[in-house]
């Protein structure tokens, strides 16, 4: 059986509706956890994802210290039923690769000198999965570390790119990722425009790609402004509680 | 560090004992009391079926994931069973990535139990083709916030797991419509911790880490028990363990209603 999706309708719309460039409504809330020094859930179209930090503290084992600053560590990490056919708990070559590249982009907005021989370890649990999962993984974890209060440059957002029937489109979806014929996800660092991580599969055009970039890094700075409202109710909600908590003294 | 820890630990362990003297605990219930269950069932769409559990801030969601595959040689006309916990590190500072150690294998078999000796699924309607194919029938429990006493709260999250599971028909058999799993009885674990000689139900993080003693008991909707497990060095009296049969059947009845309703 097979069948030809139409990914994308004689009007130019998406399968669930959304123009090429539109994103998936996203949502985010902060200091969910806790027993996580910062965590934040987040909901981006059908993905679910659960994100929680702890540290800067002791690091083990020993000898991954680094006498100049704290290492962040990441684990990304798909529940076993998060997926269509349950997943074999545990970490597999694919999520292994993610914790890497979503580490070393954390570690280039920590400022990791204060804390030296420390490490700052980043969880990512995809709870449901609709492609995606690492931006949005991404994007959760950063949240999680300012709720931690860990000092950075920046916060890092991400988001994928790609194309689908010939057409460049924003942020894909589990159909379109599995018929596209290419999937870009990008994290950065909004304020400077820095690309953190760019990974890349499938078949583009310089120019394709040129645009698809420019589209990404916008739709990084739409996600950057839902973080930080996200950050901003967290600390509202706070403030709110001691408040509370004065004038019953 | 070490000398430290275990005074902090003596510390702690003499607070709560001055506590308990009073009839009080360190978050304020009294020592029978249970800290406030909720249920959200239906959490995760790609799962047969699912449900998040909160006891307390202990916060638990479970997965049910249905698979076609081989049957036991011993049970041949039967779908298998298969109950794992995941102590994921964003859950609390000391657990650990890597294979289950011997704490998650032991949580995850008691609430297998609970589920199994219940006979909570009618796993006879789970056989397909006797002796060849049979639905496998998965609960994966994963920890996501741990504030003390994960045995009872992983018990609510299956069991409302498996009320909320529609057996996959149409996906993985090809054709026909997908049914509610259905459950027959519905197991309720309640735990109790000794610390010196005070029984405290539904342990706090805090109880957990300096309990002497743990005992859970499952009791079925008729107020039967079903499944017991007692774990650390301490021990308990034929008496206490009785009062803590009666005590989870008293608290079970409260908790069976709050996951059916929810």
């Amino acid at each position: 059986m097979v069948k030809k999706l139409k990914l994308i309708d004689s009007k130019g719309l998406r399968m669930d509706g959304r123009k090429p460039d539109e994103l998936r409504p996203i949502k985010i809330e902060a200091g969910v956890l806790k027993r996580a020094d910062g965590s934040a859930y987040l909901e981006w179209g059908k993905n679910k994802v659960m994100a929680g930090v702890y540290g800067p503290r002791e690091c083990h084992p020993r000898h991954m210290q680094n006498p100049a600053k704290a290492i962040v560590r990441c684990r990304y990490n798909m529940v076993s039923f998060s997926v269509d056919d349950r997943k074999r708990p545990g970490p597999d070559r694919r999520s292994t690769e993610i914790s890497k590249v979503a580490g070393e982009a954390f570690s280039s907005v920590v400022f990791g000198e204060q804390f030296p021989r420390t490490s700052i370890d980043v969880f990512i649990e995809i709870l449901q999965a609709d492609a995606g999962t690492r931006c949005a993984g991404i994007t959760a974890a950063s949240v999680a570390l300012a709720d931690a209060g860990i000092p950075m440059r920046d916060l890092v957002a991400a988001c994928a790119f790609g194309k689908v029937q010939g057409k460049m489109v924003l942020d894909l979806d589990k159909e379109e990722d599995n018929y596209g014929e290419a999937d870009v996800p990008l994290a950065i660092i909004p304020r400077t425009e820095e690309i953190v991580l760019l990974q890349m599969d499938g078949s583009l055009t310089t120019k394709e790609l040129q645009q698809g970039l420019k589209t990404g890094i916008d739709a990084c700075k739409q996600i950057y402004q839902i973080q930080k409202e996200a950050l901003k109710r967290r600390y509202a909600v706070i403030l709110e509680e001691e408040e509370t908590t004065e004038g019953d003294a | 560090m070490l000398e430290m820890t275990e005074a902090v630990h003596e510390l702690t362990r003499s607070h709560i004992l001055r506590l308990a003297a009073a009839g009080k605990r360190g978050d304020g219930r009294g020592l029978e009391d249970q800290r406030p269950v909720s249920i959200q069932k239906g959490f995760v769409e790609t799962a047969e079926g699912s449900a998040r559990a909160k006891l307390g801030n202990t916060d638990i969601l479970v997965g049910v994931k249905m698979e076609i595959g081989q049957p036991y040689p011993d049970s041949p006309d039967r779908g298998v069973l298969i109950t794992n916990v995941e102590l994921t590190p964003v859950a609390s500072p000391d657990f650990e990535s890597g294979p289950p150690r011997p704490a998650a294998i032991e949580l995850a078999r008691v609430v297998d139990r609970g589920i199994r000796e219940t006979e909570t699924v009618d796993m006879e309607k789970l056989c397909i083709e006797s002796g060849e194919k049979v639905w496998l029938l998965f609960i994966d429990i994963h920890v996501l916030d741990y504030h003390g006493n994960l045995f009872d709260a992983s018990n609510y999250a299956a069991l409302a797991a498996l009320t909320n599971t529609l057996v996959p028909i149409s996906s993985k058999l090809g054709d026909g419509k997908d049914i509610p799993l259905g459950v027959l009885h519905y197991p309720v674990s309640v735990t109790v911790s000794k610390i010196g000689d005070i029984l405290f139900v539904d342990p706090s993080l805090e109880e957990d880490r300096i309990a002497d003693a743990r005992l859970t008991v499952t009791t079925d909707e008729d107020g039967h028990v079903r499944a017991m497990q007692k774990g650390l060095e301490g021990s308990f009296t034929l008496d206490e363990v009785i009062r803590i049969i009666s005590l989870s059947q008293k608290t079970g009845k409260k908790v069976r209603k709050t996951i059916l309703e929810a």
